[in-house]
């Protein structure tokens, strides 16, 4: 193992971990702001947790754009040809 | 550890190669086809239960994009449906020992994002006229031109990439685990995956009814975006 492949798994462990804080904290913080309007609103629960659910796919987006790099440097990294 | 981002041919016909999603895929058309032509042969005024169960399935459609496009929903209800049962019986089939699921490959999500992307600029252009919905790239000001082309494409991107790295960490994650752990540990996991693939496959046909909702506009007035935007 070289060099540059202990490298790829390091920088694919940090790209996921690190990646993954802000989509955790956000997804937290959507959440709990849905929880309170469903609280105040119970009425209008159907509305507000079907865009909390796309609201939550395009937060989570973020993390998996993370995944993706790191499965592209782990299995399909360009400088390992 | 083989790569996510490559798939095996199984056979092929002439030049093209079948790899395994395809054969996967097209088992699932064949089984939804024969399910509806079998559905669609016995319908009644007086519904049996299978009937009355499907027919709960087709208003919940109809609702849903009544309320997210807040237009008619006929024409809609066809391409979102299709969507949504194709992607969820898509991602289920992973309960199916020996078959992975078909979204777990990146170029079966490409195709799916690319029907999103072709009805989005197809029911705009039929329903506002093809000037009028190009105009619609222009629409808080003309500034917004480039970055209105770049979000077509960067959404369908993004619809790619969604399905692909859910559906496809499940299908890692189960299998890391059963590796590390063995047999009956990764259980409540694959029940995890389950409900993740009827969330995600929810969220296709949202997002898509929420894309050509924009591109099509509320039928009082045109100008107004509504709905959510990526």
């Amino acid at each position: 193992m070289n060099w540059l492949e202990i490298v790829s798994v390091i920088a694919a462990a940090i790209a996921v971990s690190f990646g993954a804080i802000g989509p955790a904290l956000a997804e937290g913080r959507a959440v709990a702001a849905a929880m309170d309007a469903i609280a105040r609103q119970p009425e209008a629960a159907g509305t507000i947790s079907r865009t909390l659910f796309v609201g939550l796919a395009m937060i989570e987006t973020m993390a998996i754009y993370c995944l993706v790099i790191a499965l592209l440097v782990l299995f399909a990294n360009p400088f390992l040809r | 550890m083989r790569s996510p981002l490559v798939v095996e041919t199984v056979f092929t016909v002439g030049p093209v190669p079948i790899t395994e999603p395809v054969l996967v895929t097209w088992g699932l058309i064949a089984v939804v086809a024969l399910l509806a032509a079998a559905a669609k042969r016995s319908l009644s005024l007086r519904p049996s239960p299978a009937q009355a169960a499907l027919e709960v399935v087709v208003s919940i459609v109809q609702s849903h994009i009544t309320e997210t496009m807040r237009v008619a929903s006929a024409p809609y209800v066809a391409l979102i449906g299709t969507l949504f049962i194709f992607i969820l019986l898509a991602n289920w089939s992973s309960a199916i020992p020996g078959i992975e699921p078909p979204t777990a490959y990146i170029e079966t999500d490409a195709a799916l994002a690319l029907i999103v992307f072709l009805a989005v600029i197809f029911y705009g252009i039929r329903v506002r006229g093809p000037l009028a919905y190009l105009r619609t790239f222009a629409e808080p000001t003309l500034l917004m031109v480039p970055l209105n082309i770049i979000e077509t494409f960067t959404r369908t991107f993004s619809l790619i990439v969604r399905l692909f790295g859910n559906v496809m960490s499940g299908m890692f994650i189960v299998g890391i685990v059963l590796s590390l752990a063995g047999l009956l540990v990764p259980i409540p996991l694959m029940a995890l995956e389950l409900l993740i693939g009827a969330v995600q496959a929810y969220i296709f046909a949202v997002l898509a009814m929420v894309f050509i909702g924009h591109a099509v506009g509320e039928p009082g007035k045109p100008k107004r975006s509504q709905g959510i935007m990526t």
